[in-house]
């Protein structure tokens, strides 16, 4: 296939265009109304093209993307599984696509009952007492449960209460959602197998510390042993527990974070639930709280009256206020649903432990060309230190970079920073055993491509539409615009 | 185990269970204290076939209704072409991850790059982020923005004008974090910048934060205030309706130094409150201060014009609590979908889209006017939305129109009505909202 590397702006040719709207049949003119010195007189350059051009062109763009459907997506920490087709289908549903948010009730509770339905689903799953869908990503998951976190210290009077602590192991959004939620953050130190080290934690629990933010199984995929003592400690001293839900697939149908003495959580419908990524978004996370705190969650919330009907319930005194422009992301929330309700009780606790299954089963089959630096159990994610052999200079950059010439995406890399080689892979459980070991047989391939031809490998990727793009100039002078683009060709 | 998501036969789980050298999946999770092993149900339904899930939604749908709507308060019933959702469903788009790997991503690295160029187009401004959650959370970030510029300075003003919804979660953010928030008073239905000029005057404050157009749907006057603003050493942003800067004069044209709002007026579903995206556009000057994601032009080593992520440095994965956001992603596919609007329509369809628009709004007003039930509340010029005072029972009013198949206008209470108009209705629509409105 030909290389199409156009932008829509370079397709405008002046008097074309892709829309066609009714006839202005009203006889007055609105605009006329508005004084001209409130009027733009700046150009507006948007492209002028026809409807086929606009078709033709995002279908090229999409072309140079890799998704789910392209392959096999084994993305640690970002839960790449299969977004099934019926749940687009149902969320673009105009039943559901057009209704304003600020309609009746009465001409809503179709859409109510889903947003309940789904409320209380995420409760049981969870363990917990009730869930806030107001957040729009796991980002905003976590900072309005930290904001409920803070609420809870300040309702009791307990001001002092301003650090949180947080693991050197975690992802870089907690602190950063910390810091947001007005949190001081306190590291806590892992310990050689990336667990929490309780001995390390016990002389940071004080009078001043809000709570403790964690995931579990933990971002090196081992399942956190002395949770229900951690737990204990925290709680004694005053503390709350958050579940970043970051984690959650494995805990399917195994464990609930209730249960695990977590008392406030997010879940990333985008992950665990099946929403797609969207290339970024728009995902949602979903917060559910124990039930000491659910007075404490944002509005709007939904509820269920005794005459069967649901209605939007307005912020109490007692909530922290509220996080999003109307309900959340409801269109995210219906695909979450569907999901839900297309596995159902009995097979949803099969996602768990197959997750589980599939990245044991990825492990066990590449150590012996893989460092793995913690040997046991992983639950649905699990992370190599690099190749096994060191001596020929490849690094975890080069490996990941490879991947993507035999048509699967790289693991995350770098990350945790734990491990100066970190390669972090997860497989999900929608990925069969030929594919996992499609995947195994190419990553031996490209071990052993390291010890004969390194020099090649190093120069990866060798077949992608465009590689090693200049990220130093891109960052050094940057062009974010089609006009500033114009005018350093021009330059 | 298999289903329809999960692929596992029998036979695949004992390979694999071989391979790993375990009897059994339940030995995967033998760290697992027992006492926290989950061994009740999940309060959910059995599994649904997709027959049966199709009509349970068909059930849920036909409890709700499709109306003929007259409200906006931000949201707003926009036409949106039949090619945005069909462009939308390229797999290869919506189920890509964030677009970490260039070298497999240039498809929505390119449409971001071109979204923000037409960001940036449309408030003038010279910078743009890939995309925020929405309106709300955008200006909540651009207080952020303010006070992380003004190093000392941690006071921030928003206009009462601002939409309630805006300024509410605002006030969430500026608590939590500890910004010390002040809403200007409104006064005549427009922001009092004679308040605001006073509140300057204390030195202390990092930005102002105003409204276009505004919650009662009109367009301010803000000559001169960038002056005032910019002597006192703050910042300024207008959050805008995109659409609307078709028409309007833009943030830029204002001498703001930030630009924000929410991007649902570009055609996108009203979707029951979302996905829709919020955008951030900025002076050069304050781009290393704009929160989020950015993409930028640069070559790769063959010389291939291609797209990256850019400044990095800024980002939460990089600065951990030093970070100034805590965002992580974008609100990627809708920016996909302004991207694709925005092209379809070009600037003359978004112009068009502007008058019809604001002519069936004035042709509603007019005829409203007529009927002796409603006054002008504040003689402001406006747009697609306006806001009359009124003697009738609202509630009542909203009811019966409700029954008829009509969304009516937002109750602002004090018998204050917004009205909305778009170029999904029609001169007939309105005749007939008007004859339902003059026998209440």
């Amino acid at each position: 296939m030909k290389y199409y590397d156009k932008l829509i702006f370079e397709l405008s040719r002046p008097g074309r265009k892709g829309y066609e709207l009714p006839a202005d049949k009203y006889e007055t003119d609105g605009i006329a109304g508005i004084p001209a010195d409130l009027q733009r007189t700046q150009p507006l350059e948007l492209p002028e093209v026809s409807e086929l051009d606009v078709v033709r062109h995002y279908t090229n763009l999409s072309n140079k993307n890799f998704g789910v459907d392209t392959g096999f997506y084994p993305l640690g920490s970002c839960t790449m599984k299969y977004n099934p087709k019926i749940n687009e289908e149902v969320a673009a549903m105009p039943e559901f696509a057009s209704l304003h948010p600020l309609q009746d009730e009465e001409s809503v509770q179709g859409a109510l009952e889903l947003y309940y339905n789904l409320q209380k689903a995420l409760a049981s799953i969870a363990g917990l007492a009730e869930f806030t869908l107001n957040p729009y990503a796991g980002a905003h998951g976590e900072l309005t449960g930290l904001m409920v976190m803070r609420q809870y210290h300040l309702s009791r009077g307990d001001n002092k209460r301003t650090k949180v602590i947080v693991p050197d192991s975690a992802h870089g959004t907690n602190p950063a959602s910390a810091m947001v939620a007005g949190l001081e953050v306190v590291e806590v130190k892992s310990k050689p197998n990336g667990s929490i080290d309780v001995e390390d934690l016990k002389p940071l629990l004080d009078d001043t510390v809000a709570g403790i933010m964690m995931t579990n199984p933990n971002t090196l995929g081992m399942f956190e042993t002395e949770i229900m003592d951690i737990a204990k400690l925290v709680h004694d001293a005053g503390g709350l527990l958050y579940y970043d839900g970051a984690n959650l697939n494995p805990m399917l149908g195994k464990v609930r974070p209730g249960d695990m003495g977590f008392d406030i959580m997010h879940i990333n419908l985008h992950k665990t639930f099946s929403t797609p990524h969207g290339g970024g978004g728009p995902g949602s996370g979903p917060v559910g709280v124990a039930k000491h705190l659910v007075d404490l969650l944002p509005a709007p919330h939904v509820v269920k009256g005794e005459d069967g009907k649901f209605h939007v319930e307005g912020m109490k005194d007692t909530s922290l206020g509220s996080v999003s422009s109307f309900l959340g992301n409801f269109g995210v929330m219906m695909k979450a649903y569907a999901y839900i309700l297309s596995l159902g009780k009995e097979n949803l606790k099969n996602v768990g432990p197959m997750a589980t299954l599939n990245a044991n089963y990825i492990k066990e089959s590449l150590k012996d060309d893989y460092l793995l630096p913690i040997e046991g159990a992983c639950k649905h994610e699990f992370v190599f230190d690099g190749l096994k052999d060191k001596s020929t200079g490849v690094t975890t950059l080069n490996v990941a970079k490879r991947l993507l010439d035999y048509g699967f995406h790289a693991p995350t890399i770098y990350f945790p920073l734990l491990f100066h080689e970190s390669m972090m892979i997860e497989p999900t459980e929608t990925e069969s055993l030929e594919t996992l070991d499609e995947f195994i047989d190419v990553m031996h391939k490209v071990a052993k491509e390291a010890k004969e031809n390194p020099e090649n490998l190093k120069n990866a990727p060798l077949t992608t539409l465009i590689s090693h793009p200049d990220e130093t100039t891109a960052a050094k002078k940057p062009i974010l615009s089609y006009r500033q683009l114009k005018a350093s060709q021009d330059a | 185990m298999s289903n329809r998501y999960i692929p596992h036969t029998e036979e695949d789980i004992k390979v694999m269970l071989d391979r790993i050298g375990v009897e059994s999946v339940d030995d995967l999770y033998c760290d697992v204290p027992s006492e926290v092993i989950f061994k009740g149900e999940y309060d959910i339904p059995e599994g649904m076939s997709e027959p049966e899930l199709r009509r349970h939604f068909r059930e849920l749908a036909e409890k709700n209704r499709n109306l003929k709507v007259y409200a906006g308060g931000g949201v707003y019933d926009h036409y949106s072409p039949s090619v945005i959702s069909h462009l939308l469903q390229r797999s290869e788009f919506y189920t890509a991850y964030t677009p970490y790997q260039p070298e497999i991503s240039q498809g929505t690295l390119q449409y971001i790059f071109e979204y923000q160029s037409m960001i940036s187009e449309l408030t003038g401004m010279e910078a743009t982020n890939a995309s925020m959650y929405d309106g709300a959370t955008a200006a909540a970030e651009v207080m952020f923005m303010m006070v992380a510029s003004a190093r000392k300075k941690n006071r921030v003003l928003v206009s009462a004008t601002m939409l309630p919804q805006v300024v509410a979660v605002i006030k969430t953010y500026a608590k939590f974090h500890g910004v010390d928030l002040t809403v200007i008073p409104e006064k005549e239905g427009v922001t009092d910048l004679a308040t605001m000029g006073e509140a300057l005057a204390g030195g202390d404050v990092a930005g102002v934060i105003l409204p276009c157009p505004n919650r009662y749907g009109i367009v301010e006057d803000f000559t001169g205030v960038a002056d005032t603003i910019h002597a006192a050493k703050a910042l300024m942003a207008v959050y805008a309706d995109p659409s609307a800067l078709a028409v309007l004069r833009t943030p830029a044209e204002w001498g703001a130094d930030i630009a924000c709002g929410d991007g649902q007026t570009l055609g996108m579903p009203m979707q029951f409150g979302g996905p829709y995206l919020g955008f951030i556009s900025c002076t050069t000057a304050l781009l290393r201060k704009m929160p989020g994601r950015v993409v930028g032009a640069t070559k790769d080593a063959s010389g291939k014009r291609c797209f990256v992520l850019t400044l990095q440095a800024r980002e939460q994965h990089i600065r951990r609590e030093k970070a100034t956001s805590n965002i992580c992603s974008n609100q990627s596919l809708m920016a996909l979908y302004a991207t694709i609007y925005l092209s379809l329509m070009g600037r003359k369809g978004l112009v068009e889209v502007n008058k019809l628009s604001a002519d069936g709004a004035h042709y509603l007003y007019n005829k409203l006017i007529e009927t002796g039930k409603f006054e002008d509340a504040f003689g402001k010029p406006f747009l697609k939305e306006f806001t009359l005072k009124t003697s009738l029972d609202v509630k009542e009013l909203n009811k019966k129109l409700l029954e008829k198949g009509i969304m009516g206008p937002i109750d602002l209470g004090n018998g204050l009505v917004e009205f909305a108009v778009t170029e999904n209705r029609t001169r007939e629509d309105i005749d007939e909202l008007v004859n339902i409105i003059r026998e209440a």
